[in-house]
């Protein structure tokens, strides 16, 4: 089996930019977000739709991003 | 254009298609999101999960030794398996396993060329099946710690800049506007960095589709920054992952001597009372 249907893009939330790759894979979509500068991951998720795992990451990453404190140097 | 100090060292993802499955060859996956592997992996290999196998889960620590040995052991890998690790985030933990592979003295190791993420973006075979392997009787070398920079060395080579710390974090981690990587667990008391420690992100090393960069772009690129082998070096980063890739790109694609990785890095640092911090860009 081989992944497919890999596509991925880049968003902006807020002052952050994620990086958002979805694929479908053995029936099933998964989605991986990560926020581009580190580049880690902040989440991932699966659906039976690429919008619904896509949706289901985004929510949760968003929610996580939003919580990053900043502070002024 | 100049080849990679060690080039024997990265393989690519074509090598693997065609030597994935090879009875001395074991490929093996770490990932930061360690539910990756289960989403599916390269046909025959492994995965390692780094917060439960490749770590002391007592105290704060690599893996000892023996559960080292046993880790091998049980995935089938005797002293003479060429070992091929890959991963997701252009192989963060990989990269990590490879260090730590290192410090027990695996000889036979290689960094698949833009990890998990080159392979799903070429479209190749992935299978959920988790392969067994007959088990071996690993036996691991003495640790070589020459490869890691425990805190107070580090403290020495801050004061008397006996080495060059660079700090791979991203920019807004460096300069300490934020405590962690945007969305994840503040993990740290202060923000900032070590004096004097050089801002360099481990991704100036990566191309776009995770792949490291020429010989001679590498070069250049820590070379303008003054890192250029002729000084001990000391990569350091929030928990020590992307420092090794760093690391690695120094070592063994550049070929540097004096590189060790400060696994402690920013959770310690930024959490020690009293340690000297510096916020905004550096000197």
């Amino acid at each position: 089996m081989k992944a497919e249907e890999h596509q991925e893009r880049n968003e902006q939330f807020g002052r952050w930019q994620i990086h958002i790759v979805s694929y479908k894979f053995d029936e099933k979509w998964i989605c991986t977000v990560d926020n581009v500068s580190p580049g880690a991951n902040v989440s991932s998720a699966t659906g039976a739709t690429r919008e619904e795992a896509e949706k289901k990451a985004l929510e949760r990453a968003k929610e996580r991003l939003a919580a990053t404190r900043v502070t002024p140097v | 254009m100049s080849d990679y100090a060690n080039p024997g060292v990265l393989v690519s993802t074509q090598w693997v298609e065609e030597h994935k499955h090879d009875p001395n060859v074991r490929v093996v996956e770490v990932d930061v999101d360690t539910a990756a592997y289960g989403h599916g992996h390269i046909p025959g290999a492994l995965g390692w999960n780094w917060q439960s196998q490749l770590c002391d889960t007592v105290r704060r620590d690599i893996i000892p030794k023996k559960e080292f040995e046993n880790l091998m052991s049980a995935s089938g890998i005797g002293q003479d398996t060429t070992v091929v690790l890959y991963g997701d985030n252009n192989n963060w933990f990989a990269a990590w396993a490879f260090w730590q592979l290192k410090i027990y003295g695996h000889q036979s190791l290689k960094l698949m060329n833009g990890g998990r993420k080159k392979w799903l973006a070429e479209g190749r075979e992935l299978t959920k099946e988790v392969p067994k392997y007959p088990r071996a009787n690993y036996r691991a070398s003495a640790p070589d710690f020459s490869l890691r920079a425990m805190m107070q060395p580090v403290y020495k080579a801050m004061e008397n800049r006996s080495a060059v710390l660079i700090d791979v974090r991203s920019p807004a981690e460096f300069t300490g506007e934020i405590l962690a990587p945007p969305g994840l667990p503040e993990t740290c008391q202060r923000g900032g960095h070590i004096p004097g420690a050089k801002g360099i992100p481990w991704s100036v090393a990566c191309n776009e589709d995770g792949t490291f960069k020429s010989a001679d772009e590498l070069k250049k690129i820590y070379g303008d920054k003054g890192v250029n082998g002729d000084q001990p070096v000391i990569a350091y980063c929030r928990i020590g992952e992307r420092s090794s890739l760093t690391w690695f790109v120094l070592k063994y694609l550049l070929g540097y001597q004096d590189v060790r990785n400060y696994d402690g890095s920013w959770t310690e640092w930024g959490n020690l009372v009293g340690a000297p911090v510096e916020r905004g860009a550096g000197s």
